[in-house]
């Protein structure tokens, strides 16, 4: 699903973030980017949305070479992903409820489908009570959630998350991994940054550590 | 884990890179009128910077509405001027009243010409002698100092003012012709006075258009540069460019739509205020229709309606193509 082919990505004028990354996440796998800050994590999750393009190397998802996405068809690419942002980004001038909706909406779907999937991926954070609530009326955490049930209202077939539970307890955490596992249960590739090692190591997942933009461990399985 | 999910990964595959054409066409409409809507919603939030914008435009396409209101009534009445057209040929003094007859008869067979009528210049100096309170004066001449006079009127299909000019020139260069003179020359004045009128009002049309263009684009830009953080998530979420276009485009096409409409009150308002003072000059004339306006007709109100929408239209796409491009998420 996700093949990082010598892949190197240098910012103008910066370090580069990260230098000759191979690695491979299969269809249906669920792997955790582990790393110091500023290891290039964040970087590596970009490429794969192309926010960022690779300085040089092969970008590979689903079959599709990223270099060979024009403008055109990206954002049809990113509708087969959901993302989950370190800073959420989340609409401010809209309810909860819209936020969640905004993906199915670009995709066309009808409201009464729009309605329905929303309360679902709602239901999954426990955040349906808040449907109607703006995200600034909701604690660091709950926006959290708003942006995990964003990222999965599309059934999304891969599914990226920066730091998810950075701002969650412990509890919380784990009921997202969960959450997580759970979609990575049905098929859904998964791909989470993290810095809670503790967590992950209850989880028997693969684990793959970036230290300085190279990556060090990959336990293929 | 591979080997736990192998059963599953059949099911959830990257879909499709494009929907197909038909599963859009029946939400299109739909679509499009949530939009419509939504765009009209977001201007309301903000009543009054849409009045201000909106009364902007109104303004600069007022301008160029009345003028053309205006003019278009003056062609008109130039118009009904038309049928007068006729010229006087005044003959040279030595020319006898055969050759006039022999003229009146070959100018009667010009296609251009629908008739000639022969004033006789003694019957002319009779007439001037009976009417003009110079009778004695005149009677002591020895002469009759009138020449024979022939009033050529132009036949219909040569009516145009080319033609006329070029029969004009024809009538000239007869030599038993002293003098031709246009009784309508003020008419041509009046026609090139229009004519000029038309390219100024074309030319102010064209400015204020761009104007228009201006105005709507550059309010467009503050509205995108306004929600650029929605325009990044909107991109980070997969919205293509003309998703994240149509709402603007949908603004472009209200401000537009509001704009004519100040414009049509705005240009109707004025031809009111003038109405009764144009009344008034036209029962100078004996005839209290000539100059009334009456309000602006629906064919030009419509053609502002349509050309301001569409120009709303152009100026949001403008801006829009522009600066979307421009909102990367990082
Ligand atoms: N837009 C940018 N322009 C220039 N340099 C950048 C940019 N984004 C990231 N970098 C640099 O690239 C390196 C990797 O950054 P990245 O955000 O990928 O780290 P990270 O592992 O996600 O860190 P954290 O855990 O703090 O989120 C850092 O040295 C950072 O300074
Ligand atoms: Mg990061």
């Amino acid at each position: 699903m996700i093949l990082f082919d010598q892949v190197s990505k240098r910012y103008p004028g910066g370090n580069e973030a990260l230098s000759h990354v191979n690695f491979h996440l299969h269809q249906g796998e669920m792997a955790f980017l582990t790393g110091h800050s500023g290891a290039g994590k964040s970087t590596l999750l970009k490429l794969i949305a192309l926010i960022e393009r690779a300085t040089t190397g092969n970008v590979i998802i689903g079959g599709k070479n990223l270099h060979k996405v024009s403008r055109h068809t990206l954002p049809y690419l990113r509708r087969n992903m959901g993302i989950i942002f370190q800073d959420y980004q989340l609409l401010y001038d809209r309810t909860v409820f819209d936020n969640v909706a905004l993906p199915l909406i670009i995709s066309g779907f009808s409201s009464r489908e729009v309605k329905k999937r929303v309360h679902a991926a709602l239901d999954k954070v426990g955040l349906l009570r808040h449907e109607k609530k703006y995200p600034v009326t909701l604690s660091g955490g709950e926006q959290q959630r708003v942006s995990i049930a964003r990222a999965v209202v599309n059934k999304p077939a891969l599914l990226l998350a920066d730091e998810p539970t950075g701002n969650l307890d412990p509890d919380l955490s784990l009921e997202i991994m969960d959450l997580f596992m759970a979609f990575n249960q049905v098929g859904v590739t998964v791909l989470i940054a993290t810095h809670d090692i503790p967590l992950i190591n209850q989880l028997d997942k693969r684990i793959v550590h970036l230290e300085h933009g190279q990556l060090l461990t990959v336990e293929e399985d | 884990m591979a080997g736990q999910s192998s059963s599953t990964e059949s099911q959830v595959q990257l879909r499709q890179l494009r929907p197909s054409f038909s599963s859009h066409f029946k939400e299109f409409f739909v679509r499009h009128l949530q939009v419509f809507f939504y765009s009209l919603g977001l201007l309301s939030r903000t009543p009054f910077s849409t009045l201000l914008t909106a009364a902007a435009l109104g303004i600069a396409l007022a301008l160029p509405a009345g003028l053309y209101v205006i003019l278009d009534h003056a062609k008109q009445l130039s118009g009904d001027f038309d049928s007068i057209n006729q010229m006087s040929l005044f003959m040279k003094q030595d020319i006898s009243t055969q050759a006039i007859d022999r003229l009146q008869k070959k100018l009667n067979a010009w296609p251009e010409i629908a008739q000639v009528k022969h004033i006789d210049r003694a019957a002319a100096l009779k007439e001037f002698q009976e009417n003009s309170g110079f009778g004695d004066a005149l009677k002591a001449l020895k002469d009759n100092p009138l020449p024979h006079l022939l009033i050529v009127y132009p036949s219909l299909t040569h009516n145009e003012a080319e033609q006329i000019n070029h029969l004009l020139a024809d009538l000239k260069k007869l030599p038993e012709v002293n003098l031709v003179q246009l009784d309508i020359q003020w008419l041509q004045r009046l026609y090139a006075i229009i004519h000029i009128a038309q390219r100024g009002i074309f030319i102010i049309g064209a400015l204020l258009a761009l104007a228009v263009l201006l105005i709507i684009g550059n309010t467009i830009r503050l509205a995108i540069e306004n929600r650029r953080s929605e325009i990044v998530v909107m991109k980070l979420i997969g919205a293509t460019d003309s998703f994240i276009r149509r709402p603007f485009l949908y603004t472009g096409f209200w401000y537009g739509l509001f704009g004519s409409l100040i414009a049509i009150l705005l240009v109707n308002l004025s031809l009111l205020m003038i109405s009764n003072p144009l009344a008034h000059l036209s029962s100078l004339y004996n005839n209290s229709e000539l100059f009334s306006l009456g309000l602006m007709g629906i064919n030009t109100s419509l053609t502002l309606l349509v050309s301001s929408c569409v120009l709303g239209w152009l100026g949001a796409r403008m801006a829009v193509g522009r600066h979307l491009k421009e909102i990367e998420p990082k």
